[in-house]
């Protein structure tokens, strides 16, 4: 090869093949989604223990998008049916995850809506599920002699419960667990009219962009 | 128009792009040492073996070897030739040692911070009340910390350090516009450092690989534009006609990387399950449009240059590079199988997935040919020893992610610790080591200093060859078991975590191991970079010593 221009257009031409066909084409075809009618904007509180979620990195253990029947028996084990893109309508940046070194969370709030479960779960993992290897959140606690008016005092069980002292739950705490209880999608969506077929023009697009 | 459409033509363009671009570019088709393949060797150099980081002794035998393979024909008529370009060559050597020892050092810092973090995550996941009472050091901030510490500290510094050092040795001219470079450094490792300050207190973007804030990422982007502008100066100032295998991988890879990360990183664009894809795509082609070529570029400089021999094929390393541009940026989505993305893109990944068989065995079967008869050299030649065994592990790591991406495969590995020795065997047992042996080769002619303690070379190399052992293969089984338990309805959730305990155990073995190798190679580093040790040696083939092995083993051959 003699030409640096050959190499570097050529070079430029792959990436935007590449480009228009994982980035554009889903764009396009994916922005006539709609929201399923049963699927509610998030509220701020909720959106706030998303953030918690984000920063504690729960998304590198759990993912949020169950397969289907046919691949996999996420369905038997509680987790949901298999997600579809409309119930992602309200999620900024999306959370699908690649790993389950826990289990998948996207219907956690229909399989564990109890607050109280879910701060204690979160203050120490192991009082719930023996030999879970999730990290334990104590820094989202602190612990007092005796609650305040306006604490919310985490119900752990009396074998994990400190001696003398209360567990109190810190604002994240409260905001990351309305989050997960947040985490709903078990309404019943037709599967069919999910994905719209792909519009004529961007494929269009792609293959001229191509062969330039 | 329906997906098969769209699928059938995705792949079509893309073969027949790759057919029309090879068609283009293929000279002497049929000739087995076409001229461009031997651009890396001065007149009469063919026949000579080069490697800085070997010791007089190592480097006599290695010669021996190379002279016994029958391929040395030394021409002693052009040695008047040779001494003038090789002078030259240390004018082009000169002119990127600051350069490459700025980010080459900045490299080994960050693979020492990597490597502690990896080491924490590691033992967290076999032991969770380790570590727990500071958010900072909690799991899923350790664990992003190490990856953007590797991905944007260690293995780009490492990649650019080598990749200007080889740019004007393999364009026969000096390194123009390396103050760029060297502002890039600074502004990238800036950003780099405020983007892991901001997820360590909990600020960050929320995609995997893109966690840096977008804020940030500015300075990444500028400072890598900046580096990549060394890359256009010299090649407009370049003396030879053609460009090596190398030039083409470096020169691609130096610009993707700034696309792929700006348009990953586009704030306010991406939304929902879109966001997913783009995510993949970007999570992929950053490792096989960035790291990959740079490595890749790197065994096709060192290894022929090492035992002094041109690569075998030219018109195969064309298939390969090409192979690798058209077929490598459409695999990400096969990091979604069974996810709520468009189906058409999933099985258009997985096409493209089994179809970089093609580049792959191109790379293989071409530096195999090229060694073949001289694999004794990796007994004398350390840097070598480093370069094989990467290679080895590139087409090791990309066969198995072809098979990774099949569904009934995928269905099994997707989701478990298998994905993650999958991509620690690319990015450290190949990317990595190729790095490792890289620097062995380049710090003596940087420093015009040989390497003060030749065995920590071999205790580097044996630390984490046998660490990355045991990681990749206690791992890989565990990833394995946990899917089967994951898939298996009749067994409890927990049963997939419990069985992978003793294998995660056996991972923080195999990364302590890793991690005692980078320290070694770290202090070996900072003594060569203080100049330790008494050897001094002159710079490439000229020194007048009475230890001239090259030279004497060059006369008597």
């Amino acid at each position: 090869m003699e030409s640096e221009y050959k190499l570097l257009s050529g070079a430029m031409v792959t990436l935007a093949l590449a480009t228009a066909t994982l980035v554009m084409l889903p764009y396009m075809q994916l922005s006539d989604v709609q929201a399923p009618a049963e699927l509610k904007p998030y509220t701020d509180q909720q959106l706030r223990g998303r953030e918690v979620y984000i920063s504690m990195g729960c998304v590198y253990c759990h993912s949020q998008q169950p397969r289907s029947q046919s691949q996999a028996p996420d369905f038997q084990r509680g987790w949901g049916r298999a997600s579809v893109a409309g119930d992602y309508y309200y999620d900024h940046p999306h959370l699908l995850g690649t790993m389950r070194t826990g289990p998948d969370l996207l219907n956690i709030g229909a399989r564990q809506p109890s607050v109280d479960w879910n701060l204690g779960h979160l203050y120490e993992p192991r009082a719930y599920t023996p030999g879970s290897t999730m990290p334990a959140f104590p820094f989202m606690f602190s612990l007092k002699d005796k609650a305040e008016e306006g604490d919310v005092v985490v119900k752990l069980p009396p074998s994990h419960q400190p001696e003398g002292k209360v567990v109190v739950a810190k604002p994240e705490a409260l905001d990351l667990v309305q989050y997960l209880i947040s985490l709903n999608r078990t309404y019943p969506i037709d599967p069919g009219v999910d994905l719209p077929e792909l519009p004529q023009a961007p494929a269009q697009a792609a293959s001229e962009g191509a062969a330039q | 128009m329906n997906t098969v459409t769209v699928l059938l033509l995705s792949f079509i363009l893309s073969v027949t792009g790759l057919g029309i671009f090879i068609w283009s570019l293929r000279r002497n088709m049929f000739d087995d040492n076409p001229e461009a393949a031997s651009v890396i060797f001065s007149t009469g150099e063919i026949g000579r073996v080069e490697d800085p980081s070997a010791t007089s002794e190592q480097r006599a035998g290695l010669q021996r070897v190379v002279a016994e393979g029958g391929k040395a024909v030394i021409d002693p008529s052009l040695a008047d030739k040779l001494r003038q370009e090789l002078r030259d060559r240390i004018d082009a050597d000169q002119s990127t040692a600051y350069v490459s020892f700025v980010f080459l050092a900045c490299a080994i810092v960050w693979l020492v911070f990597a490597s502690a973090f990896g080491l924490v995550s590691s033992i967290k996941l076999h032991n969770p009340e380790f570590l727990t009472q500071y958010a900072w050091l909690t799991f899923g901030r350790t664990r992003t910390l190490h990856l953007n510490m590797v991905a944007y500290g260690w293995c780009p510094m490492a990649a650019f350090g080598i990749a200007i050092w080889m740019l004007p040795r393999l364009l026969k001219t000096h390194l123009y516009g390396g103050r760029f470079a060297l502002l890039g450094c600074m502004l990238w490792n800036a950003g780099l450092i405020a983007g892991l300050g901001s997820i360590a207190v909990g600020i960050n973007d929320g995609l995997e690989w893109l966690e840096i804030p977008w804020q940030v990422s500015i300075l990444l982007v500028a400072g890598g534009a900046l580096i990549a502008l060394p890359l256009v100066f010299t090649l407009a100032n370049r003396k030879v006609d053609h460009l090596y295998v190398s030039i083409w991988y470096m020169g691609a890879a130096l610009f993707w990387f700034p696309v792929l990360y700006l348009v990953g990183k586009l704030p306010a664009v991406h939304y929902g399950v879109e966001q997913a894809a783009m995510n993949w795509w970007f999570g992929h082609n950053v490792l096989g449009l960035y790291y990959t070529p740079i490595a890749l570029a790197s065994v096709y400089y060192f290894l022929p240059k090492i035992i002094g021999r041109p690569i075998q094929s030219y018109n195969l390393s064309l298939i390969g590079f090409w192979a690798l541009a058209f077929f490598y940026g459409q695999v990400g989505g096969h990091h979604l199988v069974g996810g709520p993305v468009p189906h058409w893109l999933i099985t258009l990944s997985i096409v493209q997935s089994m179809m970089m068989i093609i580049p792959v065995l191109a790379f293989s079967v071409n530096q195999h040919l090229t060694m073949r008869g001289h694999f004794k050299t990796t007994y004398y030649s350390p840097t070598l020893r480093f370069i094989v065994l990467g290679a080895m592990m590139y087409t090791l790591s990309s066969v198995e992610g072809s098979f990774e991406a099949l569904r009934s495969i995928s269905t099994v590995t997707h989701f478990t610790h298998f994905t993650v020795a999958h991509a620690h065997i690319g990015l450290y047992a190949f990317f990595s080591i190729v790095m490792f042996g890289a620097i062995y080769f380049v710090m003596p002619r940087i420093m015009n200093w040989e390497w003060p303690h030749p065995r920590l070379i071999s205790v580097h190399f044996w630390l984490v060859t046998l660490g990355i052992g045991v990681y990749a293969v206690s791992l890989s089984i565990g990833g394995w078991l946990q899917g089967l338990d994951m898939l298996d309805a009749a067994k409890p959730f927990m049963e997939s975590v419990l069985v992978t305990i003793p294998y995660l155990q056996a991972r923080t073995l195999g990364g302590t191991l890793m991690t005692l190798g980078h320290l070694v190679f770290a202090v070996h580093f900072t003594q060569m970079a203080l100049r330790y040790g008494r050897h001094r040696i002159g710079p490439a083939l000229l020194h007048q010593r009475k230890n001239q092995p090259e030279l004497q083993a060059a006369a008597g051959a």
